[in-house]
């Protein structure tokens, strides 16, 4: 989960902030990526294009809630989840 | 029609008067059909025409029949027939039929404040030489455009900036809060341009000049009532809608030259052919686009408009390459970053208008700044809504219905539209709540800018520089009306009457006329209460009642789609220009220091790598590649080649 974490962080820098460190775009892993302004209407479908083809997961619509997508850290226990074989 | 430029000096001690005929070449592109200049010691006014009334009488420029009054003019005024018969009766007289001689007149008697009775579109400028004072004046929504710079004693003016650089002193570099204004609000907030040291002069100004002092002063700007409006009925308010549409119209088409329209198959310019039908008293040449990929194209409602008005229509086919292939010259005429590709459609139409044998059309443009048709009013009206009930289910799925034409926002789940239109209670009580989401992608676009850059800003703010100079009645103005004026203030004369308007037409000689901004409309659609502009959510709501009784059912009560085309993309085709590649490399990038080229890099791979990009990247591309043409062109070069030769001969310069 942590490599999940880190390779989404350096998806998110390096797609949605151009590979910028600005503090004005700071974020933790816990941080709304919603609220911050790092993604916008657009950017949600970028990031689900990424995580289908990074992970070879398939999303789909109904799964599609902040609760799921909208930090780090949610996003690398939903991924988590995916991946885990059907108990 | 035309151009107009010149120089004036605050001592008699002459300058090379040769400037101002090399300025007047610079902008032959906007009057190919005649050139003059005049000149004395201190002073020297040029004029490039597009002759469009009085064809033989109209030279300019044109000067009092003591020569003590000049006057350079670009622009039309509709109500000089009614203005030339007032003056007439007070004893004046004429040598021409032009209205440049009624602007003329007109200030004789009436001195500086005559620019308060016009009804048109205009940039002049006029030299009293009793008073030894230039006045500069520029319509309401700025229609025309005007620049100028002052160096050392000397003012210098021109319709484009390109004319100004013509002088080698004239300092050439970006100001980066001209930059980072076009990177939030598609536009600089006037008197600033992408230009450090040229300043346009604002819409709705005028300008005096008088022994080396400048002076700028407001003749107009929009304003809406605090109060509440007149008590009148929707059948009366409709009437005089109605009316005055009418009355805009048949001014519009005093002209000695044939006037097609632009028809793009939404309501505006299906009403304004429409009323042009009623006033010809027969059906009108029109001209749209159509594209290839059907998210853009409107071919459907350009057709059904046709049929119903049954006009001579001819279509301009625009794909990818062509966007990409004219871009260059695109950004050489709007001299100002675009953040969209879309005045480059309107570039290759008004070259099919001008082929076709036209110099004027009448568009709809206008009508949803000043009648409420945009979808950013609609966004904000949803926002104010969801935000009285945070925690509604229902209201955030109203959103839904905002833009029907982006598929990408039709997709999203509820629980995400929510979280995008969130509303806070600080972005509640701002002035600017309508804009601030529009506007908060300026900050993401800054990103890209280089760390030079970034520290030449200093913290700066474009949006605290708009809050400080709101009207000051702003505050009680209906929230409506509010989001109306920041339209009418920066989008509207900065973007859409100027890069995707004036420069696109002008570039090939052709004028744009806009009913919905003539002042009797504008002041009606003011005191329009505004249920009557955007009733729920149906837009431009009156407009569309009036619009019944002139064309079929499906062109009224079509929703509104906003002109766009391919942005991006159009540059990463297989087949592309050369140049995309050259400015876009990290070579180029670093050494014009302008963006981070790390930055770049990782849109652009973005892009080749045929990723999913998002609005903010498309808008990303079109800002950096505009930008590096706009320094190609404009600092590290010397402008366009093939306009030297275009100069006013020695015959066509008039000496004092």
């Amino acid at each position: 989960m942590r490599e999940c974490a880190h390779e989404l962080r350096t998806f998110i820098r390096n797609n949605f902030l151009y590979g910028s460190d600005s503090p004005e775009f700071a974020f933790s892993d816990d941080d709304s990526l919603l609220e911050r302004g790092i993604i916008d209407s657009t950017g949600i479908l970028e990031l689900i294009a990424f995580l289908e083809a990074r992970y070879s997961i398939v999303i789909a619509d109904d799964e599609l809630v902040p609760d799921n997508l909208d930090s780090i850290s949610r996003v690398a226990r939903f991924v988590e989840r995916k991946l885990q074989p059907a108990a | 029609m035309c151009a107009i430029a010149g120089a004036v000096a605050a001592k008699r001690a002459a300058f090379d008067h040769s400037v101002v005929a090399d300025m007047v070449a610079a902008l032959r592109h906007r009057g190919p059909d005649d050139c003059g200049m005049r000149a004395a010691a201190g002073i020297a006014l040029g004029h490039a025409r597009l002759s469009i009334i009085d064809l033989p009488g109209g030279r300019q420029p044109m000067c009092s029949p003591n020569g003590s009054i000049w006057i350079a003019f670009n622009g039309e005024i509709y109500n000089f027939i009614e203005l030339r018969a007032d003056l007439v009766r007070r004893g004046y007289t004429f040598r021409t039929r032009s209205d440049t001689e009624v602007l003329l007149r007109l200030y004789e008697a009436d001195g500086d404040g005559f620019v308060q009775k016009l009804n048109g579109q205009w940039a002049f400028a006029i030299w009293d030489e009793m008073r030894r004072t230039l006045l500069l004046s520029r319509d309401r929504f700025g229609v025309r455009p005007l620049f100028y710079t002052t160096r050392r004693d000397r003012l210098l003016f021109a319709s484009e900036i390109k004319a100004l650089f013509v002088d080698r002193s004239v300092t050439r570099a970006i100001d980066p809060r001209g930059l980072d204004n076009v990177l939030t609000f598609w536009t600089t907030i006037p008197p600033r341009t992408l230009f450090k040291d040229v300043h346009e002069l604002p819409p709705g100004h005028s300008l005096t000049w008088h022994d080396g002092g400048v002076t700028v002063t407001p003749h107009w700007q929009p304003a809406f009532r605090g109060d509440e409006a007149p008590p009148r009925s929707d059948a009366e308010w409709l009437e005089e809608l109605r009316a005055r549409l009418v009355q805009a119209t048949r001014i519009r088409l005093r002209s000695d030259v044939p006037v097609g329209a632009y028809l793009s198959g939404g309501l505006d310019s299906s009403v304004v052919t429409a009323l042009m039908r009623e006033a010809a008293g027969r059906p009108s040449s029109t001209f749209s686009i159509a594209f290839d990929e059907p998210e853009f194209d409107e071919r459907v409602h350009q057709q059904a408009a046709v049929r119903a008005l049954g006009t001579d229509h001819h279509e301009l086919r625009c794909a990818h390459a062509d966007i990409a292939d004219v871009f260059p010259d695109v950004i050489w005429h709007t001299e100002q970053p675009l953040l969209r590709t879309a005045p480059a459609p309107m570039f290759l139409l008004s070259r099919l208008v001008r082929e076709r044998g036209f110099k004027v059309v009448l568009t709809g443009e206008g009508a949803d700044e000043v009648l409420g048709g945009y979808d950013i009013f609609k966004e904000a009206k949803i926002r104010r809504f969801c935000a009285r009930r945070i925690d509604s289910k229902w209201r955030p799925l109203l959103l839904r219905r905002l833009y029907p034409y982006l598929p990408d926002l039709q997709r999203q789940p509820a629980e995400y539209l929510r979280a995008f239109f969130h509303v806070s209670a600080g972005d509640l009580a701002s002035p600017l709540f309508s804009h601030l989401p529009r506007w908060a992608r300026g900050r993401r676009l800054r990103l890209l800018l280089s760390d030079e850059m970034r520290a030449a800003l200093d913290g700066y703010d474009g949006c605290e520089e708009i809050a400080s100079r709101l009207p000051a009645d702003f505050s009680r103005w209906d929230t409506f009306c509010q989001s109306q004026y920041l339209e009418m203030a920066l989008l509207l004369p900065g973007y859409i009457l100027s890069s995707q308007g004036d420069r696109a037409a002008m570039a090939h000689a052709v004028e744009g006329r806009f009913p919905f901004l003539d002042p009797d409309v504008v002041e009606l659609a003011a005191a329009l209460p505004p249920t009557l502009k955007m009733k729920g959510l149906d837009e431009k709501h009156l407009l569309r009642r009036l619009a019944r009784d002139l064309v079929p059912e499906p062109l009224w009560r079509r929703v509104k789609q906003p002109y766009r085309a391919p942005d991006g993309a159009a540059f990463f085709d297989d087949r592309r220009p050369g140049y995309v590649d050259e400015l876009l490399s990290p070579s180029r990038i670093a050494r014009d220091g302008i963006f981070k080229s790390t930055a770049v890099d990782q849109l652009v791979r973005k892009f080749r790598e045929r990723r999913c990009v998002g609005a903010i990247d498309n808008m990303a591309l079109v800002a950096i590649l505009s930008t590096e043409l706009l320094v190609a062109q404009f600092i590290n070069g010397h402008g366009k080649e093939g306009y030297e030769g275009m100069r006013p001969r020695a015959a066509d310069v008039h000496p004092q």
